[in-house]
Parts: structure tokens; sequence; C-alpha cells
């Protein structure tokens, strides 16, 4: 095939880049290695890939020819190549000879779309919000431009959950990203967090007999209460003890090698 | 907080008289209304100044984590936000039982204030009530605004914004952004003061404090040149207001004092965490904006005014030599006792800048303010606290209750504009009486009225509006409640009169 001809057996091609991969790699961990920044919230090293939050989507070029195609996304809003499939990067495995764009004004478009419902779906306040400037759904939204919500706000009223000595649970910021669920499960080992519900009626649930936080197994070390992206999961009376300039995404910027690490360094618990 | 069915503004049950029902869609459109009512000899029987806009901070900061709330509540305005935050922190203070910050946080926080109170004096004088004054009240509207001072006084006028600009570096580099930074932590503060950042304010305070006497020297000169700025909006009022220990002009902690209008004191160096033992807070049907009063001289009597001219009236001496000898020329005009004169306010809000400027060299050249012990000790948590902090345009309350997860259950804000709520309808009234003339606004009368509210209070609270374009609407209505006129001016600066 044509695209072999130009690829390298263990290669794939990202926006023009020839990038490495191994044998098990998705695409996701192929461009984490380059790095090449891939938009995404719902991604962790480490972690299940789990594709949820489907910023990652990337397109695939399709080894077939656009005539046998009846592509639905011809029809839709966003300019789409139909002669691609989109597929999550962090699902989807690295396969040689893989032509990917990911980087395009179309898939951005998407993406900030994505990321505009999630902004909407809660009640995610920056200027008040403690995460504010360590926060990556903030960060993503400025990487994509986003300038508002386009979309009517849901104003969401879920239950506060602040009975645990040390940790806090702000349900109307959660994302549904379920990095604290597999985080828990699969780091913890204690499966403190689950996501109920259908739709927009998902919410998150905590594990308990009472379902509070405080009759839970968590502990302030545990990856789960670093991990959330957001400010749903929160290390109470912390907040803004790191000044504007000193912040996460005031000094590093989202596609920087090692920014997961990073950032789970900074929200260690100061007793630890 | 209560409501009064016998208030004299409450006129819903007065026959003859008609409440004005405001539309709900212009709550959210940020203008300031003006209601005149006639008698049946069509004088002024009675002038409200209404706030239109609902702002329901107490209530949404319910279920609020403690820590999060200076930064919440200081979202209440984009001038003073510092105050807000300051305010909101004082009494987070006390939630986390610290009674005391290290020398640095409290020298931080105080510079932060000084910082905020003169940029915002300096936008209040120089960019929304200067060209007033110099212009003249009734002079043309499209002249009478910043850019107009920048073109006819380029010097004084760039002044003003430096000094703006001033203020706004010193919140910048302690809070680490001009407007709605953070500064404050439960017990202290999150930054030290770098020795470049020190450098960098102390290269331009000189000129600064030169700038800050030139604007005193200015309104000292303004206020006693025109005899009518003497009488104009005039009323006598009671004044509030914080006091240092030894009796000095205090922006950031002290007691309350407060003075009868014969000048005779109330009570002095009160507790502020005791502050709903002598102020209550009265509801009107008529305006999203309560009416406190001095609960010792009543309701009828009990109104007070805040901010500048009641501060600088209030205080024993001013701790800075320039602004002490400016306050004893200020003294000196009233014949030693308060002055009562509206625009006073700005002669006054002046006299303040200079202080904070003078303040604020003191303070970059004490060791203390480049230290790094910035968080006191916590203690055992409480589950109220109450901070008091002097705002630009006057004392601000900010009291909460915490259940016993850190959330929190009740807040209660006393904003400095709502202490001044009553002040300024007298002072709407006064302006009324005096400029009124036969049914019919003039754009006079208009120009008049908004200079009157403006020695209080340039923005309503909520910034939201561009220079010196405050949407305003005045209505008048005889003895029935019949509308006689209505003269808006919107936010465009267009004055259109309704069919």
């Amino acid at each position: 095939m044509e695209a072999k001809a130009e690829t390298a057996a263990n290669t794939i091609n990202i926006d023009g880049q020839e990038i490495p991969f191994e044998h098990g790699q998705t695409i996701m961990d192929a461009a984490f290695a380059a790095g090449v920044y891939i938009p995404h919230l719902c991604h962790r090293p480490g972690l299940t890939p789990h594709g949820s939050c489907k910023l990652c989507t990337v397109d695939i070029r399709n080894r077939i020819s656009a005539s046998s195609t009846s592509d639905r996304r011809r029809q839709t809003k966003f300019t789409v190549d139909a002669d691609s499939r989109s597929v999550s990067a962090c699902t989807t495995p690295a396969a040689a000879g893989q032509q990917i764009s990911s980087n395009t004004p179309a898939l951005n478009e998407v993406r900030k779309t994505i990321t505009q419902m999630l902004f909407i779906e809660g009640n995610h306040l920056c200027p008040s919000c403690e995460k504010s400037g360590d926060c990556t759904l903030q960060a993503v939204a400025y990487h994509l431009g986003m300038l508002d919500g386009h979309f009517p706000q849901f104003f969401p009223r879920r239950e506060v959950d602040a009975s645990h000595p040390t940790v806090m649970l702000d349900r109307d910021r959660c994302i549904l990203c379920e990095l604290c669920v597999r985080a828990s499960r699969e780091v913890d080992g204690k499966n403190v967090f689950a996501i109920a519900g259908r739709g927009t009626a998902a919410h998150l649930i905590v594990n308990s007999p009472s379902g509070k936080l405080a009759d839970s197994d968590l502990e302030t070390g545990d990856m789960a209460v670093h991990i959330c992206p957001v400010g749903a999961i929160l290390i109470k009376e912390q907040g803004y003890e790191v000044p504007i300039g000193r912040r996460t995404f005031d000094l590093h910027h989202l596609g920087e090698a090692g920014l997961e690490k990073v950032v789970l360094a900074k929200t260690v618990y100061r007793d630890e | 907080m209560e409501q009064n069915p016998q208030s004299p503004s409450d006129t819903a049950s007065k026959s003859g008289l008609r409440r004005v029902a405001i539309d709900p869609v212009s709550r959210v459109e940020g203008h300031g209304k003006i209601t005149l009512m006639l008698d049946a000899e069509n004088h002024i029987h009675e002038a409200r100044f209404h706030i239109v806009e609902f702002r329901g901070f107490e209530k949404f900061i319910q279920g609020r984590p403690y820590w999060e709330v200076p930064f919440f509540v200081q979202r209440l305005c984009g001038i003073c936000p510092v105050s807000h935050q300051l305010a909101a922190a004082k009494a987070v203070d006390q939630l986390v039982g610290v009674e005391n910050l290290t020398p640095t946080a409290t020298k931080l926080r105080r510079m932060l204030h000084f910082g905020q109170v003169l940029q915002s004096h300096a936008l209040h004088f120089f960019h929304l009530s200067s060209p007033d004054l110099l212009f003249g009240f009734g002079s043309d509207p499209k002249l009478r605004n910043i850019v107009g001072m920048l073109e006819k006084y380029p010097d004084l006028a760039l002044k003003g914004v430096k000094l703006r600009k001033y203020g706004q570096q010193i919140i910048a580099a302690i809070a680490g952004k001009r407007i709605h930074g953070t500064a404050t932590v439960p017990g202290g503060v999150n930054k030290a003061l770098s020795l470049a950042e020190r450098e960098i304010l102390l290269a331009d305070i000189d000129d600064i404090l030169m700038w800050s006497q030139d604007a005193v020297m200015l309104n000292e000169q303004i206020h006693t040149a025109h005899a009518e700025h003497r009488g104009f909006a005039a009323i006598n009022s009671n004044f509030l207001s914080m006091i240092g220990r030894g009796g000095e002009l205090e922006l950031y902690h002290g007691g309350l004092r407060a003075r009868r209008s014969d000048g005779s004191r109330l009570f002095d160096q009160f507790d502020y965490r005791g502050y709903q033992q002598i102020i209550r807070e009265e509801v009107r049907p008529w305006s999203y904006m309560k009416f406190p009063y001095l609960i010792e001289l009543g309701r009828q009597q009990g109104w007070y005014r805040v901010g500048p001219l009641a501060r600088v009236n209030n205080c024993d001496f001013i701790s800075t030599p320039l602004a002490e000898a400016a306050r004893k020329r200020f003294r000196e005009f009233g014949n030693g006792d308060s002055v009562q004169d509206t625009l006073a306010y700005h002669w006054a809000r002046m006299i303040e800048a200079l202080h904070c400027a003078e303040s604020i060299q003191d303070l970059l050249h004490d060791p203390d303010i480049a230290g790094t012990d910035l968080v006191a000790d916590l203690g055992d948590k409480r589950r109220e606290g109450i901070g008091v902090i002097e705002a630009p345009r006057g004392t601000l309350f900010h009291h909460y209750q915490i259940d016993e997860q850190g959330l929190i259950e009740k807040a209660n804000l006393i904003v400095s504009t709502t202490s001044n709520n009553q002040a300024m309808n007298e002072s709407v009234r006064s302006v009324a009486n005096e400029y009124l003339d036969g049914n019919e606004i003039s754009e006079g009368l208009l120009n008049h009225l908004e200079v009157a509210v403006r020695a209080y209070d340039p923005c309503l609270s909520c910034a939201t509006h561009a220079l010196g374009k405050m949407p305003l609407q005045v209505e008048l209505l005889d003895a029935n409640g019949t509308l006689l006129d209505r003269l808006s001016k919107g936010g465009n600066g267009r004055i259109e009169r309704a069919a």
C-alpha cells in the first residue's frame, strides 16, 4: 500500500511527523513518548485508557477510496475528511503506517465544542475557583482558544461533600473523566469512587455506607485525591496558597513532557 | 434586617402617591434610577435613588468552603476587589483562630490596601469626577469625561492616570494581578515581596507623593473657591468610620467611631465584631439595597455617612505628616467642626490618597515588608468571623458563619454604598429641590443629580460601566403618581426624553 511505502514498519505519522512506537502502545502512548501533544482530559499514563472525554479524537486516513464512503459526518456542522475515520488516540492501538491528523483546524474546532459542553454542564467558575491556574480543563480551553461557553448553562446543583477531614468533593465541577475512579481502583486499591446515573444525570458517587467521603477508605495521600484535572476533588484549606505566577499553567504549557508528574507533585499533601 | 412599613420612603400605602414598579428586565441593565415625587404644591415630596441590580452574593456563597470566600466575594467589584478580599480574609482569620498575623503579613496586607485605596481614589476623582468639577456640572457631556480632560488638562489627567497605575502596581506586586488577584490565605498572605519588586516600586514613589500633594491642593482650591460647592447636595449627617487605637485615620484595622451630626461622639473604639449591637439594616420595598441605621439614634435619625468625608472628619489626626497638614487645613475650613459639604468628599478623598502614598513609602522602607514569615500559626477553629475594613468608599462589613465542615451557612455583607444609601437619597432630594424647575426634568438637573451621586460612588458598586457612562434614568411623578417627565441617559451618553 502507498502509506507503507512512505512509512517505516514501526512508525506512525502524526501531522506529517514520523513517530516510532512499540508493540502494545496506543497512538496517545506513542505521541506522549515523542513529545507530541494531543489534547486530552481523561487520560493519564499508567491508568487504563478510558476514551470518554473524546478530546483526543484524531483522524486516521482510510485505506479505501473516498467513493465507497457514505459517511453521515458529511452532513454535520463540522468539516471532516470523509476519507478518514475518527478514533480516540488514547484507546486506539498504534499500527505501522497510520497516517494521523490531530492538530487540524477542524479537529480543534470539534475539541473546542466538546470543551464548551464540559464547561456548561458544570459550574466552572474560573474567576473564584481555587483550581484556576492549576486546572487542566481551563488550560485546555485556553489552548483551544475557547472564548465562551456558547451553549446555555446547565447550572447544576449537585451535592458538595465536605464531610471528610481533609478532602472535599464539589460535584458541580466534575467532568466525569473517571481518573479518580481508576486511580482509586488501580493504584490505591480502594474503589472509593464510581459514576452513577446516565446522560446528564450522571454524577460521581462515593463507595461508603452513607455515601459520604468521611465514611469511605479515602486517605489524603491517595492518588485519587490528587489526580482530579478540575476542581472537583480538593484538599481542604489549601486553596490559593500558590501565588499567581507560580501556578502550574503559569509556568508550564499543556504539551510539556512530564507535566503529569509536575501536577501530581504540586498537589501532594503538605504533611506527607 | 427588618422591614419598616412606616418608612417615610415607603409610599405604597400613602394616598395620592404611587410606587414605581421596576420591570425585572431592568435589573440586569446596571443603571441608576431616580424617582422624584411631587406633593400637591409641586414641591419635591420625596426623592428615591434606586439600586435596581440584584447581586445575591450573600445567598450564593452559602454552601461554599470558607477559604474560597475572599476570592468569591471580591468579584463584587472591579474597582475595590482588594477591600472585599481583605475584609473577608480578616473574617477568615477568626475562623481559623488567628488573632495576630506575622509582622510581614500585616504590613503586606496593609500596603496592599493602601495601593487599593490609592488607585480607587485616583480613579474616582481624576477619571470620573474631575471632569464635572473642572468643566462645570452643566458643561457639554461630550467633553465632560477623562478624554476631554486629557485634551484640555493633559498634565493633570496624566498624573491621575499614573497615580492609579501606581496603586495597581502595588496590588499586582502583592496579589499577582492588578484586578482580582490572590494575596490572602487564612492567617496570612501567600507571597513575599521580592527585593526586585520593592526596588521597582520605590523608584516611582517620590513622583507619586508629589502628585498626591498636587491633587490635595487642587481639591482644596476647587472647594474653597466655589461658594456654590459648599451647599451643593447639602445634608447634615452622622458619620461612621474605623479609627486607629490612638484616634488616627485608619483604613485596615481598628475600632469603630460614630459622631452625631452636631459633631458629638456617639461611640468610640467599638469592637466591630459587635456591629449588630450598633447597626441595624432596614429593608424598603422599592430598592434592592438595604438601609442601615445606628440603633441608638433610631430609624429616622440614625442614618449616617461613611467614606473619606466620614473618616477625615472622625479622626483626631493622620499618622503621616503631609496628609496631617492637609487634614488640618480641611479642619480649619470647617472651623474646627465636621465638614458636612457633600462635595468635600473629593477633598477628603485626596487627603487620604496622600496618606496612602506616604504610608506606602514608609512601608517600602520597612525591613519587615520583604520578610518571608507569611503565615501565623493557626489556632482552634471557630464558627463565626466578622471582618471589617475601610474600603475606599467607606466602612465595609463581612460577616460569616460556617458549619462544622467549613462550609458557609450564613453571610451578611454591608458594603459602603449601602451605608451611604439614605445619604445619597437625601443628597438627591437636596439637589432636586434646588434645581428642579417646573414639571420638566432638564438636562442640567440630570447632570447635577449625577454629580451628587458621584461624590459618594462613581460606579454603583459593580463597576461594570465604561468611564463616565453610567446609564441613569430620572422620573418625575406628580402627587397622583402620574408620570410627568422622564429623561434617560444611555450607556452611550445619549440623552433621551420619554414620549
